[in-house]
């Protein structure tokens, strides 16, 4: 298990790399869930504003 | 030839529903791949000869990597369609698309750097592959300041899909740049015509990790497309049914 984590001595290269492409899928996957929600609002916000003026 | 098919099939309504259906179809193998390619990578595959357990960082660098050149063919192809057949939804794809690219660009960067600093002695050289990968994420980078910068969606979309047409030629740069340049940067070691230049339990972690970023790409895109299609229509009346609940 030591030896796991060590990566026979790279760990320090190792698991940076992992950690920054975890945070970007893990940012994406966030992004893309807050972009269809704001569209889904700005959506929303023009169906009131077309309601009000009929 | 009948087209209809066609049109129903990028129809704004058949699109939204069709990716919401679709999303979880690729989001979930995704997830079992790079899974298993994790497990794979990290655990089962043996050290490199030359490299020790270093090597292993092929496994987040080279599927960020294949997404960031990806992406953007898959951007600019959705932009050229848009453009020459102005389709809304190629738009729609093609502006999902500049987020997801960019983000693996920089992953690829990063990790291509963390991967340079013990095997190259430097987190970063001027050297051609680099550059032009760094060029690749200031494409991105430049296709999404020029789309936030015009208020009308239309214009914005026109403009930036010129951009990202044009931004295409750096793709087969970056490939063949370490053919065609003396460059730091291994040559290719999967995507090749021989046969692959690694050992079967090497590859194929490897493969399940490009496999299921390519599907984590898909759902992603699917999930953006909505967005993006929500927001080029105006006053269609299946939005009310859709954004009601």
């Amino acid at each position: 298990m030591r030896a796991f984590f060590d990566m026979g001595g790279y760990a320090a290269f190792v698991w940076p790399a992992y950690a920054v492409t975890l945070a970007v899928v893990l940012l994406n996957i966030l992004w893309a869930h807050r972009a269809l929600e704001r569209s889904r609002n700005e959506a929303r916000r023009r169906l009131q504003i077309q309601g009000e003026r009929r | 030839m009948n087209w209809t098919w066609f049109h129903r099939f990028a129809s704004p309504p058949h699109v939204y529903a069709l990716a919401a259906r679709l999303t979880p179809w690729f989001a979930w193998p995704a997830a079992l791949l790079i899974l298993a390619g994790l497990w794979g990578g990290l655990v089962l595959a043996p050290p490199d000869y030359q490299q020790g357990d270093g090597f292993r960082i092929l496994y987040v660098h080279a599927p960020s990597a294949w997404m960031s050149l990806m992406v953007y063919v898959t951007m600019a192809v959705a932009a050229a369609i848009g453009l020459i057949w102005r389709i809304k939804v190629a738009h729609a794809v093609a502006a999902s698309c500049a987020p997801i690219g960019a983000s693996f660009t920089f992953a690829a960067l990063v990790t291509g750097a963390l991967w340079g600093q013990p095997m190259w002695g430097t987190y970063w050289e001027w050297d051609p592959r680099l550059t032009s990968e760094l060029v690749l994420l200031f494409l991105y980078l430049g296709y999404m300041g020029l789309r936030a910068g015009i208020e009308d969606t239309q214009r914005a979309d026109r403009a930036s899909a010129v951009l990202a047409v044009v931004g295409v030629v750096n793709v087969p740069i970056i490939h063949y740049s370490v053919t065609w340049w003396n460059s730091l940067h291994q040559a290719p070691s999967v995507m090749r015509l021989a046969r692959p230049a690694m050992p079967v339990a090497m590859l194929l972690p490897l493969l399940l990790m490009l496999l299921g970023f390519t599907l984590f790409f898909i759902a992603l895109l699917l999930v953006r497309l909505r967005g993006e299609v929500l927001a080029r229509e105006r006053a269609a009346s299946w939005i009310r049914e859709v954004v009601s609940t």
